[in-house]
């Protein structure tokens, strides 16, 4: 697959609906975002925002509906091309995910060790690098048990990004961290998007880390997109939940 | 009880295509070589020390009950041999396929059950590793290939209790003890009964890993998946048994 084409959105969701049981989760979603664009996913718990990034990454398959990603349909895809679409795709979830019988360091190394052909010093030079961007660098040997949540959501992010993907999906990449990591979060997500032109999506309750990071909002709400904008367009948006989030500052 | 029945043939009939899918991704590339020597240590290595020292307990507890039956005809000199054949043909392969069942298991039902409810299998596939390959694929395999090695190993301590039980009583050497015991034993006691525990391994592991792999509930669900797991596999197993035993007479009428 080739990089980013000039034009072609970098994510695209068609008329995606999703139900779990009788319980609408996303109903008729549709959603571009292009390449190198920042864009966050807000919403009160429960409507939609984590599924909406794990259908990205054909974790979840929409009962109707396409998921396009760099311009291809990743329901019609092989396995091969679906394994290298999400080579393409770093996700964070949203406890980390870390693999429990791996440590802190050979997590992060785990998909360079997969998906490169990487010596081993090389690979352990990489995942020092991301460590100690994300602050862990004194935790390569740590075990996963042994972190606290925020570490654990930081380590995670750095697995994320080991292969450098083009898309980073990040599923509350600062909740549950004290104010100075998460603006550091912040920063390195921000960074990302600058130095790499890395397309992202972040779904968080933080407004500050989403005027930040977002180029453009996104809310949802019963399984629908209630508001979309730039941040300084949602700040002049009337709608009663948006107003309340958008000038809550903190955490919804 | 109409419907718990259809929705446990349904559960039945899902688990034949889990597993059957287990047995064409075994032979389709790429090999996840490592991960399956790996489960092959923590699977098989990992229980040698269970498996022997039920062994050794069997085996002395067989031969005094062979002792006992065989001295009222007169028959001590068959003892040796009345107790491989017993170990060989049917105690060894059971025991240890039961045993395994409750390690292995509760063992892989817990650990895919915890990956399930954390999202590290989520985690794996969003990292372009087929889930599936890595973590049912490899654990089968090295079911398959450890549960004849370690009911071998089951036999052989077995062999050894025997002994002990023996020599403590009449003071048999241990050369003569083993002539005595291989001198009635033929192929078609110890191959077929020794294979046949690949079939165990293969539920074993099969099983385990599609309710481990179909975890819900969270931290309830995973306790759930182990005992369910220990449950299901020992009685299926028992089942095959039957089976499998049949076919064994088949093909090597006694």
């Amino acid at each position: 697959m080739s990089a980013a084409i000039e034009g072609v959105p970098a994510i695209e969701l068609r008329h995606v609906t999703k139900r779990f049981g009788s319980r609408n989760v996303l109903d008729d979603l549709s959603l571009a975002i292009p390449a190198k664009h920042g864009l966050c996913l807000l919403g009160r718990s429960g409507t939609g925002k984590s599924v909406t990034l794990k259908h990205i990454v054909g974790l979840i398959t929409p009962d109707a509906g396409e998921v396009l990603v760099e311009g291809e349909d990743i329901g019609r895809m092989s396995r091969r091309q679906l394994s290298r679409t999400r080579q393409r795709i770093g996700f964070l979830f949203q406890n980390a995910a870390l693999f429990d019988s791996l440590s802190v360091g050979d997590n992060v190394a785990f998909p360079l060790r997969r998906h490169t052909d990487g010596s081993n010093a090389e690979i352990v030079a990489r995942v020092r690098t991301l460590l100690e961007q994300v602050g862990l660098e004194r935790n390569y040997d740590t075990m996963p048990a042994d972190l606290s949540g925020g570490m654990k959501k930081r380590a995670g992010l750095a697995r994320a990004m080991a292969l450098e993907p083009p898309i980073l999906l990040a599923d509350e990449p600062s909740a549950g961290l004290d104010p100075i990591t998460a603006a550091e979060i912040d920063a390195l997500l921000i960074d990302l998007k600058r130095r790499l032109g890395t397309t992202l999506v972040v779904v968080t309750h933080n407004i500050p880390s989403a005027r930040a990071i977002g180029d453009e909002l996104v809310f949802l709400d019963d399984a629908k997109i209630l508001a979309r904008g730039s941040p300084d367009l949602l700040d002049r948006c009337e709608h009663p939940m948006v107003r309340e989030f958008m000038r809550s500052g903190g955490s919804g | 009880m109409g419907r718990t029945l259809l929705s446990l043939l349904e559960i039945a009939g899902d688990w034949g295509r889990f597993a059957g899918r287990a047995i064409v991704e075994a032979f389709r590339p790429p090999f996840e070589v490592r991960e399956t020597l790996r489960q092959l240590f923590e699977l098989g290595c990992r229980s040698t020390p269970l498996i022997a020292a039920a062994g050794f307990a069997v085996g002395v507890v067989l031969s005094m009950h062979t002792r006992a039956s065989l001295a009222r005809f007169g028959a001590e000199a068959l003892i040796p041999a009345g107790l491989a054949i017993a170990l060989v043909r049917e105690t060894g392969p059971l025991t240890a396929a039961l045993l395994l069942s409750g390690r292995i298991g509760a063992g892989i039902g817990a650990e895919l059950g915890a990956m399930r409810v954390t999202e590290q299998i989520d985690a794996l596939e969003a990292t372009a590793v087929d889930s599936f390959k890595y973590l049912v694929v490899t654990r089968v395999i090295a079911c398959v290939i450890a549960l004849p090695i370690l009911t071998t190993l089951m036999n052989f301590t077995g062999m050894l209790g025997g002994y002990a039980a023996e020599s403590a009583l009449t003071g048999m050497p241990l050369r003569t003890y083993f002539n005595a015991a291989f001198s009635l034993i033929a192929f078609s006691d110890l191959i077929p009964a020794t294979a046949k525990t690949m079939v165990f391994g293969f539920i074993i592991a099969s099983v385990a890993s599609y309710l481990g792999v179909n975890t819900t509930g969270g931290t309830e669900g995973v306790g759930r998946a182990a005992t369910k797991s220990v449950v299901t596999a020992s009685i299926l197993l028992i089942l095959a048994n039957v089976v499998l035993v049949r076919i064994i007479f088949f093909f090597y009428p006694a």
